[in-house]
């Protein structure tokens, strides 16, 4: 009755991924948009694992990890920037980051 | 007790789900981000559940290690830096929110429709090659690590090149001039 598929991982990984792709484009300041990278980071490592399980093969938990890695990254850079934006502007909304806007 | 025996790996998915995207909502709807970062550690815990299900338990532990403690403690440490009572947001969302969301309804609209029409043979219930090295059964930590340095040993050297790249940058970029 409850019988789990890949199907449902997939279905869920890509609830997660709109859901952070939602938060990148609508909010405004700057914190809650690094959180959101991170969501759409971990919906894709979801579907990774969920693929590693129906083909029983390591690869996919390999590059999940890889992928966490690089969020790690990512999470130290971005919160760099936005210290210096902050020192700069006095605020963490992306709307005083404007400079490049044509 | 025998509903529970049979239906458990569903009913903890289900649960998990819920709690996933549920705290997922809640980090993009919150006003206050440090709300904001306790709902995405409830996600990260809720995903790292669900790593357990998916015979993954080495994702699992290291999403648990560096998603809810490294990252995590990154986030509230830079939250408590800017100070956020000096910033009255009056709109938290900006003006493009409407197209946004319409595009967002869209593509998982897509998704849903093109994975229901997808079918995968089911999986096997003891997925061996997840847990062996060499056909012996020596767990699935034991098994990430010797399929990480044997056949994924250069790319795992350029991730800790990257790490060292990324700690540098980070230090440059915050420090004061």
């Amino acid at each position: 009755m409850f019988e789990i598929t890949t199907n449902h991982y997939l279905v869920l990984s890509a609830m997660l991924f709109v859901i952070g792709l939602v938060g990148i484009l609508t909010r405004r300041n700057m914190i809650v948009v690094l959180m959101s990278i991170e969501l759409v980071l971990n919906s894709v490592n979801l579907n990774l694992a969920a693929f590693s399980y129906q083909y029983s093969d390591l690869t996919g938990q390999i590059m999940g990890v890889f992928v966490i890695a690089v969020a790690a990254g990512e999470a130290a850079i971005g919160l760099a920037i936005l210290v210096g934006l902050y020192r700069l502007r006095g605020t963490t909304s992306l709307d005083h980051a404007s400079e490049l806007k044509g | 007790m025998e509903f529970l025996l049979v239906n458990g790996p569903g009913l903890l998915f289900y649960l998990f789900a819920a709690l996933a995207v549920l705290s997922a909502i809640l980090v993009v709807s919150l006003r206050n981000p440090m709300y904001s970062a306790f709902a995405l550690l409830v996600s990260f815990l809720a995903v790292a559940a669900l790593f357990f299900l998916l015979h993954a338990e080495f994702l699992a532990v290291v999403q648990i290690f560096v998603y809810g403690g490294g990252i995590m403690v990154l986030f509230l440490f830079v939250i408590m830096l800017v100070n956020l009572h000096r910033i009255q947001e009056a709109e938290i969302y900006g003006m493009q929110w409407p197209a946004a969301l319409l595009l967002a309804v869209m593509l998982i609209g897509l998704v849903s429709w093109v994975v229901a029409r997808v079918q995968f043979s089911p999986a096997n219930l003891a997925p061996a090659t997840l847990v062996s090295v060499d056909g012996e059964v020596v767990g699935n930590v034991q098994a990430v690590a010797w399929q990480l340095f044997q056949q994924y040993l250069l790319p795992f050297e350029i991730a800790s090149l990257f790490l060292l790249v990324a700690m540098i940058g980070a230090v440059v970029l915050a420090r004061k001039d």
